[in-house]
């Protein structure tokens, strides 16, 4: 193990940082309502950027419509969207850090279902998908994406999903030689093949490589990055801006009915690849690019 | 872009053929609502001959699954859901019930666009996302039936001055198909 210093015993157990339970359950509640009522800065910049650009009169209008829409959220804390979506959390558990009384899994459980109730969100999730499509009542379960990191810190960033653009999502396993053509054909595929359904503007995710479903979450991950953001690699950040070009050029629009604003930004993450596969996974988000964390 | 036209519902069926697609119209008066577990009820009800529990003769229909009010308030945000999920009830709707009108957002199935051109009903888009401003012009909500479905159950709303646009009019011109 060489200088590797071990903490044992006593030391180990005075190294761990307690975290009451009750503190992450409400963190996490005080979470779900303010992504619901917030649209983040970003966004609304994003949406006044494109509405300077946007040269159709019934898209400009849209647009107006969603500045508007923001600002009665968040001045009466009143859902964006009715559609407040299926809680996914992106959490970072240090190494040295022990909730009391109960897991993190359970924390954010309860803290879900307290966010929904108190906040007077809409509860949109059912106990089975085929056969028992009843309501569980409180929004749960959520989706929680866990990471081990070291430290003694919980990081905790909350990305409510809808169901309108989430079901517009795509994955394709392309082969190595589809190339970069074939991953844009496949992504602005997708994009215009959606039409008005997703709630265009979109924010477009995309997971290239990895595995089926690491292309997966890639794709869902990207869609927490400021959005326009571009990629910190040049390469990338070039990919991004040429399938925007093409997506915005398809004419599809807000809402599908016609525009230059068919979406807000394209977001590309990506991960080591099999010398046989191109996993390429979209995932849509619509302007409500909603999301909310906090430190612990 | 010329004035809204001005709409109260009910609708008859010559009001509804004059609208054309790309109208912006102002909705006023009673309409219900209907999300994909309240349409596969209804037409279980019309497949067995049985008599539904909403009368929806010269009605609207809004895909829409609002969120809970808060205290004092009539409803939550309350924008539509994506209308492709109601292709495979609505013709059925369309042809047993008088339905005029449906509030949604998105393309229609050509089945659905055949039936409306047949029997006189037309296809009005809300803004999607644009949830907490549409609920300002709803002036009451009350659950019909279906209670059990939650935010899916059917909701009677009152609503003033609702801005749609004609996305698909009763002669099949379509704003998504251009």
């Amino acid at each position: 193990m060489g200088n590797l210093k071990i903490a044992k015993g006593r030391d180990l157990q005075d190294a761990i940082r307690h975290v009451p339970y009750e503190r992450v359950v409400n963190e996490v509640a005080a979470c779900c309502m303010n992504a619901a009522y917030d649209l983040p800065c970003d966004v609304v910049d994003r949406v006044k950027d494109f509405l300077n650009s946007e040269t159709s009169e019934r898209a400009r209008e849209f647009l107006r419509q969603y500045l508007e829409n923001a600002e009665i959220a968040t001045t009466e804390r009143m859902p964006i969207c009715q559609d407040t979506g299926f809680a996914v959390f992106f959490v970072e558990m240090g190494e040295m850090v022990k909730i009391d009384g109960g897991s993190i899994y359970a924390a954010i459980t309860d803290g879900t279902a307290k966010g929904y109730q108190e906040g007077y969100l809409r509860k949109s999730i059912v106990k089975d998908p085929v056969f028992n499509r009843e309501n569980t009542g409180d929004n749960t379960p959520p989706i929680i994406h866990l990471k081990l990191v070291p430290g003694n810190k919980i990081n905790v960033v909350l990305a409510p999903k809808g169901g309108g653009s989430e079901n517009m999502s795509q994955l394709r396993m392309l082969k190595p030689s589809d190339g970069k053509e074939g991953i844009i054909d496949f992504v602005v595929e997708v994009v215009t093949g959606a039409g008005g359904n997703p709630c265009p503007p979109t924010i477009v995710g995309v997971g290239i490589g990895g595995t089926f479903e690491k292309a997966a979450f890639l794709a869902k991950k990207s869609l927490l990055r400021d959005v326009g953001k571009p990629h910190n690699e040049p390469e990338y950040a070039e990919l991004e801006k040429e399938i925007l070009e093409r997506i915005n050029t398809s004419g599809v629009g807000p809402q599908g009915l016609g525009g230059d604003t068919t979406a807000l930004a394209v977001h590309i993450e990506k991960f080591p690849c099999h010398i046989a596969s191109l996993p390429v996974a979209v995932n849509l988000n619509c302007h409500a690019a909603r999301h909310a964390g906090f430190e612990i | 872009m010329s004035n809204p036209v001005k709409l109260i519902t009910p609708l008859n069926e010559s009001t509804v053929r004059k609208l054309k697609a790309g109208d912006q119209v102002l909705l006023t008066g009673t309409i219900y609502t209907g999300r994909d577990a309240a349409h596969k009820r209804l037409c279980e009800l019309i497949d067995s001959g049985k008599k539904l529990p909403v009368d929806l003769n010269g009605q609207a229909i809004y895909f829409v699954g609002p969120c809970p009010a808060k205290p004092g308030q009539p409803i939550g945000s309350a924008g539509p859901t994506s209308s492709y999920r109601m292709d495979a009830y609505s013709p059925t709707v369309i042809a047993e019930t008088g339905l005029r009108a449906m509030i949604g957002k998105g393309a229609r199935s050509r089945e659905v666009v055949d039936a409306m051109k047949k029997h006189g009903c037309v296809y009005f888009a809300a803004t999607g996302g644009a949830a907490a401003l549409i609920a300002r012009c709803i002036k009451s909500c009350q659950v019909v039936c279906y209670d059990d479905l939650g935010p899916e159950a059917i909701h009677r709303l009152e609503v003033e001055n609702m801005p749609l646009i004609v996305a698909v009019d009763t002669d099949g011109n379509d704003l998504y198909h251009r």
